[in-house]
């Protein structure tokens, strides 16, 4: 089995951690990881925010770095949320019948690292050792485009020494949304806000989440707010064992907030 | 009074960031959403074939779109062969000029009104008030927003960013200007407000001679109308006036009785988390007996104002398929915090956000800001009874603003440009594209990004303002994936080449 590792900008430049922590795990469970050093961001920036001729080529650099592996994997529900939703998309309206092929090629071997864990492995319990409370917000795109389900709930269950605690309304959205932070601040900062308080009033030490870039932005505003709980990717829980350094603390390093 | 209008708002994160700050609209929403939410859930969850349903629902809106013509056609002829007068407005002038002569012809200068999306959307009362006449809103919430010369902020609920204290207070304070003034000594009880509303109201029903409505469904096989309502107040509207004038965009018709089944059983649940509305009223044509119920006198006017243009859009014209069921506004969390009235528009919320910039175009500030208007956590089109896929067409419609591109304005295929100030946007974007695209432009800058971590500022200038002052910035790490990868993984050093 050839499986490639798609990391996403977010991931590779802020919380390499996470990168590090999805390639343990996948070893640990015999996958051999490739990672195609010609890969770089999904395009999802430029697609949401409006700049589809933006995202064409990054589409393109895309489907031809992943083309020959059986399965693409990526630590964030949004990024693969795109790649099986939007690049098709975008492929047809390039009029360039070599990029449909090959995202029709790519797009649907990509996996979002739970659904890869429980649909391609067949595994819920991964051997991790957490021993910490843990609460979890599943996020949109991973929620509602790929319909994720209670995949990664499932993988947090069989973590050993991890308490997983309700996060009450855990399906309404942070307020991340890309550029929409930065466009409609205001309404993107109250949105976190309310989040944030309800990830404090679970009482539990960290929020779990597959996705980089809305713990960036819960991470962000918690942070700022002086709160003590610790965003924490999905990866970097499921990733860790007995032997790893996880007694002092949920965080890890490369998710430290200024 | 009641010629408010949503002329020279300002753009949707202006109007949105004053919200935010409005502790007390912010408190009505989260209350008032927040328990529709609940509630719908729980009705849509009863009907076990929901996701049939709601495939049919989309499935015969679109074909009917697809044949519009015909159909409204068909509809034309059923109306007029039961002793109607239909009448065909372009856009919004001309339908308030239609509707203005119709109301003179008959000598009145009052109207009584059900509660109508299409009415607002064309500011008909302003332009009747103009022209010497009043119209009266019936329904509770648009006599509240009418009272209180404000403005709607909800599809279903129009004042439901009004709490009881609120309604209480422009009830006492301004009934009397309208006719009836509230009873002596009126608390903030919600059966108390609705007497009070009743008593203002039925003086009016009984007077008025010319009634003004709009329609949920128009069926063309038979040429029958149909409002679908929860206080009684539309059934009044309908039977009483011997002059009844609707008026109708033109997507709102149905083939068939048969098609109306699926829509009945998903506008209530979606909307008013019901299993059943209160009241379906449906009217064809007139009645002639001097006793019956009904008037003797019926006018549809058929609305485009856009609707066709938007039907030339391939992506967009599923905005079309709309029942106006509010389920997407009662969902969306911009919609909770940014309120109604920061859209500008009759619609608001997630489908004011695809429908309004369709309807009017992207020229104005406003308008291309309201495709952006979300985050695109997709809540719209999971509730959303017609399944229109909210988050699609608001990006399709991003692309507009952000790049130009080709449109039907009045017909007319043409290309347009992208909306002003987009070009730093833009410009960024590009660079952004660049760098990406050329993976060692990206290393070097992911490298000299950690390499002067300690000296990165805890606020950022520019637009990247708007995200340090609300929320920390991660710390850049000692070293990218791709570096570390490289490092420990790959001695083919792969990367190198490029
Ligand atoms: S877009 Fe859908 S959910 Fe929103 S009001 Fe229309 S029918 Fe209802």
């Amino acid at each position: 089995m050839r499986v490639a590792l798609f990391v996403t900008c977010v991931t590779d430049t802020l919380y390499p951690g996470t990168g590090r922590a999805t390639v343990a795990l996948l070893e640990r469970l015999g996958v051999e990881v490739d990672f195609p050093a010609e890969q770089s961001c999904c395009g999802q920036p430029q697609f949401n925010t409006g700049y589809r001729r933006e995202a064409e080529p990054l589409v393109r650099r895309h489907a031809e770095a992943f083309r020959g592996y059986d399965h693409v994997v990526t630590p964030s529900g949004s990024c693969a949320a795109m790649v099986r939703e939007n690049h098709p998309r975008i492929a047809a309206r390039s009029e360039d019948a070599a990029l449909e092929r090959a995202v029709a090629e790519v797009a649907p071997r990509t996996y979002e690292l739970s659904e890869f864990l429980v649909d391609v492995l067949g595994v819920t319990d991964v051997g991790a050792h957490y021993p910490h409370t843990v609460t979890y917000h599943p996020t949109c795109h991973g929620l509602r485009t790929l319909g994720l389900g209670d995949r990664p709930r499932r993988l947090l269950e069989r973590v050993r020494g991890l308490e997983l605690v309700e996060l009450p309304g855990a399906a309404e959205c942070c307020g991340f949304g890309g550029t929409f932070a930065v466009k409609n601040a205001a309404v993107s900062a109250a949105m976190g806000a309310d989040k944030a308080r309800d990830i404090e009033g679970t009482g539990a030490e960290a929020v779990c989440a597959v996705d980089n870039s809305c713990l960036m932005h819960i991470g962000g505003i918690l942070a700022r707010r002086g709160s003590t709980v610790r965003p924490v990717h999905l990866a970097e829980i499921l990733a860790a064992t007995d032997s790893t350094h996880n007694a002092d603390g949920p965080g890890h390093d490369g998710r430290r907030t200024r | 009074m009641s010629g408010r209008t949503h002329l020279g708002m300002p753009a949707f994160p202006e109007a949105a960031t004053s919200a935010t700050r409005d502790a007390r609209l912010r408190r009505n929403l989260r209350h008032a959403t927040g328990t529709i939410r609940a509630k719908r859930a729980e009705a849509v969850a009863e009907l076990p074939d929901w996701a049939e349903l709601r495939a049919a629902g989309a499935a015969i809106k679109d074909r009917t779109l697809r044949h519009l013509d015909h159909y409204l056609e068909q509809l034309e002829e059923a109306v007029t062969a039961a002793g109607g007068t239909v009448h065909w407005a372009a856009d919004a002038a001309e339908a308030n000029r239609i509707v203005t002569e119709l109301v003179r012809a008959t000598g009145e200068t009052e109207v009584v009104k059900v509660k109508s999306m299409a009415t607002q959307e064309i500011g008909l009362n302003a332009a009747l008030e103009k022209a010497g006449i009043r119209a009266y809103e019936t329904d509770l919430a648009e006599l509240i927003v009418q009272l209180g010369d404000d403005l709607p902020s909800h599809i279903l609920v129009p004042a439901i960013h009004r709490n009881r204290e609120e309604i209480r207070d422009v009830f006492r304070g301004r009934m009397s200007r309208w006719g009836r003034p509230a009873p002596e000594g009126l608390t903030d009880d919600p059966a108390e407000l609705a007497e009070a509303a009743r008593l203002h109201l039925r003086e009016k029903f009984l007077r008025a001679k010319v009634g003004v409505s709009g329609a949920n469904f128009m069926v063309a096989e038979t040429g029958t109308l149909v409002v679908v309502e929860s206080e009684g107040n539309g059934r009044m509207c309908l039977t009483l006036p011997e002059t009844l004038i609707s008026v109708v965009g033109i997507e709102k018709v149905v083939p068939t009785w048969r098609d109306l089944e699926v829509f009945l059983q998903l506008l209530p649940r979606s909307s008013t988390a019901e299993r059943m509305n209160p009241y379906t009223s449906m009217w064809t044509g007139t009645t002639d007996s001097e006793t019956a119920d009904g008037p003797r006198d019926f006018h549809l006017v058929l609305l485009d104002n856009g609707r066709t243009d938007a039907l030339a859009d391939t992506v967009g014209r599923q905005a079309l398929r709309c029942i106006r069921c509010s389920a997407c506004l009662n969902v969306c969390p911009v919609y909770e915090r940014a309120g109604g009235h920061a859209y500008g528009s009759a619609y608001p919320g997630p489908i004011g956000a695809i429908l309004t910039p369709q309807l009017r175009g992207t020229t104005t500030e406003l308008d291309a800001s309201l495709p952006y208007a979300s985050s695109l956590c997709g809540a719209c089109y999971e509730v959303c009874p017609v399944a229109i896929d909210i988050p699609q067409v608001l990006v399709y419609l991003r692309e507009r603003v952000a790049e130009g591109g080709e449109v039907t304005v009045r017909g007319q295929r043409t290309t347009i440009r992208p909306a002003r100030g987009h070009a730093a946007e833009r410009a960024a974007m590009r660079a952004a594209r660049w760098a990406l695209d050329h993976p060692g432009a990206l290393r070097a800058g992911q490298r000299l990004a950690a390499r002067t971590r300690r000296l990165h500022p805890r606020r950022l200038p520019g637009p990247g303002r708007a995200w340090t002052a609300s929320r920390d910035l991660p710390a850049v790490p000692a070293e990218s994936f791709r570096d570390w990868w490289r490092r420990t993984r790959d001695d083919r050093a792969e990367g190198d080449r490029r």
